[in-house]
């Protein structure tokens, strides 16, 4: 079983392939938000260079966001379609359990964050359990001062890993005992994806193509005004 | 490169605005399905097209459109010859939604990938109808997001006579149904009252710029200052006011259009193609004039994905199939 991953919840843009051997394939690129460009060529030269037939792939996994609307956008499009065409099944999993993934072996409180533009950041609390990371709260989006006064009131020792942590530091790291994490753990890895769906294939944990959405957490401005606007008028 | 087969068939995407589209066309002209999901519904209640719920509704509706153009044209994917999709000009959150899914299906039917320019596509929707129609050609583009003259001197060989300085025809329309309380979309509730008004109710200004360009934001402000200070004036009187002083600019712009290129076809294109003046006015034109008329039924004047396949067949004729790391072209230029 192979399983084709897309990950473009953030300015990279990201593609593996893996299954029970482990990942085999592996592409990452961040520079410019070049998504719609560079992710269709990227698994391309990626089955090329690890010799694998897009018609060997039994499934796609994607990485649903949060994230940048646009980058979701582009890879949940991508994925429906590679889905569609090659009649596998889909997987969707979150950017933020991604992240947590590959930082499972500390104590701490992991704490995923990516940027959400806008002032604001996306974010949930994780900790480490057998086999992985359990996330202990819904996705969440705030403010970099939302967020830290929660890590104040949890007042456990947290490792803080994503750009969100890269971008907002002095905020997170005004809180006794939190850590921000490295540029290694900026971003959402395709190799995660691939790792993390692959259990979940063996369940058949599968949705549909039609069914994969972005996960946006943000109604668009006009939703927002025209909601805000009704509840003025009411 | 293998034999052209005798039926060269590609899927075509459209989704630089509002409407999610596929298509199956058969060597540029043979329409074999087309399937249209509009929006209009969704972005109803704020007056015109959001980008940001357009660029969500894509993601959604155009995987079961392209399953459906598959399914009514009978064919599978694999038999295909190849994808195209609109990379421009259009809403850039929009684009990329159809040409990440076009790329990705080229990728896994291992088929060429063809990029097109929406406003060549309106213009390859005239020859989906009537293939026998010869450059050159002037043809009128007006929607809510374009207003145009171009000729066509050849296929692929195309020059921008006129475009609007300021708002496009469609947002006029828009705007001044709104504000006449007519609802969304603004192009057939105006058609539609303006029937029953009488066009010569009020005066209202015919801009008319140097050259071939358009500029309607003066009409525009002049209908709603008029609606606003004259609230007793019948609605169906304005609206055909309104009405006959933009098709006045459109065909007279046109007239010119045609003089100085010596084209001696003229065809419509875009939404408010289909508005019932315009197209009266300037069947009138050709026939004064001595030229070939061709109107596009309602649906191919507005935004399909059959005109996007037939962009393509001609563009692939040409220049072979696009690079796959092209990126979306919200500002994509046609000359
Ligand atoms: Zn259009």
């Amino acid at each position: 079983m192979l399983i084709l991953g897309i990950e473009t919840a953030t300015i990279q843009v990201g593609c593996a392939i893996g299954g029970h051997e482990g990942v085999l394939a592996c592409f990452h690129a961040a520079k410019g938000r070049r998504h719609v460009e560079t992710l269709v060529p990227a698994i391309e030269f990626m089955c090329r260079q690890a010799q694998i037939d897009l018609s060997d792939i039994s499934a796609i996994a994607v990485d649903v966001g949060p994230g940048l609307f646009s980058g979701l956008r582009v890879g949940v499009s991508a994925a429906k379609a590679l889905a569609q065409a090659l009649r596998v099944p889909t997987i969707g999993i979150s950017s933020l359990d991604l992240l947590a993934f590959p930082v499972r072996y500390t104590d701490r409180l992991i704490v995923p964050v990516i940027d959400a533009r806008r002032g604001e950041l996306f974010y949930a609390f994780y900790r480490q359990v057998p086999g992985g990371a359990q996330r202990l709260s819904s996705y969440q989006v705030g403010s970099p001062d939302d967020l830290a006064s929660e890590l104040l009131a949890r007042g456990e020792d947290c490792l803080v890993v994503g750009d969100g942590a890269l971008r907002y530091p002095a905020i997170l790291t005004e809180v006794s005992g939190a850590e921000a994490g490295g540029a290694t753990s900026a971003f959402p890895s395709a190799a995660s994806l691939v790792e993390l769906a692959h259990p979940q294939a063996l369940r058949e944990e599968f949705v549909q193509p039609w069914e994969l959405q972005p996960l946006y957490l943000r109604k668009s401005d006009a939703e927002i005004n025209w909601n805000a606007a009704m509840d003025r008028a009411t | 490169m293998s034999e052209t087969p005798d039926q060269f068939l590609i899927l075509g995407i459209e989704t630089s605005c509002d409407e999610t589209a596929a298509a199956v066309v058969s060597n540029g002209d043979t329409v074999v399905s087309s399937v249209v999901s509009s929006q209009v519904d969704l972005h109803a209640r704020y007056g015109g097209v959001v980008p940001e719920i357009a660029s969500r509704a894509h993601v959604e509706l155009l995987t079961p459109a392209v399953a459906q153009a598959l399914v009514e044209s009978g064919i599978e994917g694999n038999e295909l010859h190849a994808v195209a999709a609109t990379v421009g000009p259009g809403l850039a959150g929009a684009l990329l939604v159809g040409i990440s899914a076009a790329k990705a299906y080229a990728l896994a039917w291992g088929l060429p990938f063809i990029g097109v320019n929406h406003m060549e596509a309106h213009l390859y929707a005239c020859f989906l109808e009537e293939p026998d129609l010869e450059p050159p050609l002037v043809v009128l583009l007006v929607s809510g997001g374009h207003t145009m003259l171009v000729a066509m001197d050849a296929h692929g060989q195309y020059r921008l006579l006129g475009t609007t300085v300021d708002d496009a025809v469609g947002e006029a329309f828009d705007k001044v149904a709104r504000v006449m309380g007519l609802g969304y979309p603004g192009g057939p509730a105006i058609d539609n009252v303006a029937l029953t008004g009488d066009p010569t109710a009020v005066k209202f200004p015919r801009a008319m710029p140097q050259g071939l360009d358009f500029s309607l934001s003066g009409l525009k402000t002049a209908v709603i200052r008029y609606v606003r200070d004259n609230p007793e004036t019948p609605v169906a009187d304005v609206a055909a006011s309104f009405q006959a002083a933009v098709v006045d600019v459109l065909v007279d712009k046109t007239r010119r259009a045609v003089a100085e290129v010596g084209a001696s076809t003229v065809c419509l294109g875009g939404g408010v193609a289909a508005n019932s003046l315009l197209r009266e006015r300037i069947l009138d034109l050709c026939t004064e004039e001595g030229l070939r008329c061709f109107l596009p039924s309602r649906s191919m004047c507005t935004d399909n994905a059959a005109m996007v396949a037939a962009a393509a067949w001609w563009r692939y004729r040409a220049d072979g199939a696009t690079p796959l790391d092209i990126g979306a072209q919200p500002n994509l230029r046609l000359a």
